[in-house]
């Protein structure tokens, strides 16, 4: 943990080699650093001691000095993180229903990797369930289910902190609503993240993104004139692997301009959890087991069986027909009856 | 009584955020009061009524709002004991990105959207910077990295709060930050003698005084010039 008393002494210069990531910080609180980079922060930030300066710029020193030390604390500990500490699987034990009668099953363990599907009608609690994940409910919430992270009683930390949220979430309403080229949206959230190869994550962003979409498109393009199906495939890429939480939250991923398959298997392959609220049966069969909810409650886990995988072949072949035919519209062709194939 | 103060731009969703919140606390039987600060106009307070819980309203008009709030606070916080309440929530809008209505001893709540832009945490002062915690609103609307992006930027300038994600039209979150607001051993009394977090901006001008005419003879008072000098090299 840094104290003021750790850094008030230190030079601008000297805490910016130490902790490449303050200069941001600076920015953030509009310090401007210009030639003053070898003082003491102590003296730096005397600035703010002067009554008018302070108003002016309504900050004081202490809180800005107390700010750092709690700034430069969270990120060491943001990056001394390694992978061991990572989430494995959550569990969730059984709570009640809107009518308060136990949830029926009895413990659920979803590991990486693995796509669960969450079914029910409008109302019966699917979003409540998402929110006791996210926050590692621990018999406090209105449902009384217990969320495990790793087989253990969940940290709060993934509460209310912004670097560590628990669920990540692509929905259908999402949008682009940024200024900037593909290239520098994803290099604005790289930096964020304190990544260190900026520029192959871009490159690796940029690539499975194009691999979704049906579509291509280029580093320059502006990310809000990306298509739904283009701008989807980013949105996908880019959490499956640059965010750092490890739950991927999906609301239905539209038919459209993207490869739902593929799409699946980079999340998979990137070692998310994937949960998957839909009712389109090409999704809901790709998952390895559904949870259906009623009346606020668990009400069965169904795994996904033999034969419903097989009908999946059958699905994505009709599914394929359609956007060959989606295809074919967009290049100006006459759809025949032979395009159908059955 | 429970005393928390939210805070946030206009538009940025404190109302929907609070009658969620509202929701959750009627739901484990506690009586909720809301006092709304705005400043010309404001029919957020039927919206409250609907909601079942009592509720004042106070439109500054010609003043600063968040003068007219900390003028007006402890009355505010009387009549909330008055009435019995166990929470008592304000709720203003920080007009001038300036100000923080917020009392030292109180939970201060800032209320910000992911629309307003990333660039929106650095231009607020201390209504954000000195939050206890931050609620990030509109989240359903945009991408899971401008999300991350935004509350990085958040968490830059104010690393000690707690940074939420609140839907204000669904209340996801809602029911979380509930658990956040309401400690029943906190009991508030008066706030005569509490200091402001932060001090209020000075402003006392000929305009304040209701000066209309422009022009520098019309100019009296605390008024500052925009440097028009070009700059020829850093100082």
């Amino acid at each position: 943990m840094i104290t003021t008393r750790d850094i008030q002494q230190k030079t601008i210069a000297d805490l910016f080699e130490q902790y490449p990531f303050l200069p941001g910080f600076f920015e953030e609180n509009t310090l401007e650093v210009d030639g003053q980079i070898n003082e003491k922060l102590d003296d730096f930030l005397n600035i703010l001691d002067d009554e008018e300066e302070k108003e002016n710029r309504a900050m004081d020193k202490s809180q800005v000095m107390e700010s750092m030390a709690e700034y430069i604390t969270q990120m060491l500990a943001f990056l001394g993180e390694d992978e061991d500490e990572g989430v494995n699987s959550i569990t969730l034990l059984p709570g009640t229903n809107k009518s308060g009668e136990k949830e029926q099953f009895d413990e659920l363990t979803i590991n990486k990797s693995e796509i669960v599907c969450i079914v029910g009608p409008t109302g019966s609690g699917k979003s409540r369930l998402l929110a006791d994940i996210e926050w590692v409910a621990q018999n406090d919430t209105p449902t009384s289910r217990t969320i495990l992270v790793n087989g253990e009683k969940g940290d709060k930390k993934w509460r209310v902190t912004s670097g560590h949220k628990l669920v990540a979430q692509l929905s259908q309403n999402m949008n682009f609503v940024m200024d900037l080229s593909v290239y520098e949206f994803i290099e604005l959230h790289a930096q964020s993240r304190l990544v260190e190869d900026v520029e192959g994550v871009i490159n690796k962003i940029f690539e499975q993104a194009n691999n979704l979409a049906g579509e291509k498109f280029s580093l320059d393009t502006p990310i809000t004139s990306l298509s739904g199906g283009q701008s989807r495939a980013l949105m996908i890429a880019d959490t499956a692997i640059l965010s750092k939480s490890p739950i991927i939250l999906i609301d239905e991923i539209e038919n459209a301009g993207i490869d739902r398959k593929k799409a699946l298997e980079l999340l998979v392959g990137e070692e998310k959890i994937v949960l998957m609220a839909t009712h389109d049966p090409i999704l809901a069969l790709m998952g390895d087991r559904r949870i259906v909810i009623k009346n606020g409650g668990i009400h069965k886990v169904i795994d996904t069986s033999g034969d419903e995988q097989n009908l999946l072949s059958e699905l994505e072949r009709m599914d394929n027909v359609i956007q060959n035919m989606r295809t074919r519209l967009r290049h100006g062709e006459i759809i025949r009856q032979e395009d159908i194939g059955f | 009584m429970n005393l928390v103060t939210v805070s946030g731009p206009p538009s940025s969703g404190k109302t929907a955020v609070i009658l969620k919140t509202i929701d959750s606390f009627q739901k484990r039987g506690l009586e909720v009061g809301v006092v709304k600060f705005d400043c010309l106009y404001t029919d957020d307070d039927i919206l409250y009524e609907k909601a079942g819980v009592k509720v004042k309203k106070g439109l500054s008009g010609s003043l600063c709002p968040d003068h007219y709030f900390v003028s007006n606070i402890e009355e505010v916080t009387q009549w909330g004991i008055k009435e019995g309440l166990d929470i008592l929530i304000t709720e203003s809008a920080g007009l001038c990105n300036r100000c923080s209505p917020y009392v030292k001893s109180v939970t201060a709540v800032c209320v910000i959207d992911n629309l307003s832009g990333i660039n929106t945490p650095k231009k607020i002062g201390p209504m954000l910077k000195s939050a206890d915690i931050v609620i990030i609103t509109k989240g359903d609307i945009v991408s899971q990295a401008e999300r991350e992006v935004f509350a990085s930027r958040v968490n830059t300038v104010n690393p000690g709060a707690s940074i939420m994600h609140v839907n204000g039209l669904t209340g996801q979150g809602a029911y979380e930050l509930s658990t956040l607001l309401y400690d029943e051993k906190i009991e508030v009394k008066t706030l005569v003698g509490e200091k402001l977090r932060f001090s209020m901006p000075s402003a006392l001008c000929s305009y304040c005084l209701g000066e209309t005419r422009i022009g520098e003879s019309y100019q009296m008072g605390n008024v500052r010039k925009i440097d028009m000098e070009d700059k020829k090299g850093k100082k």
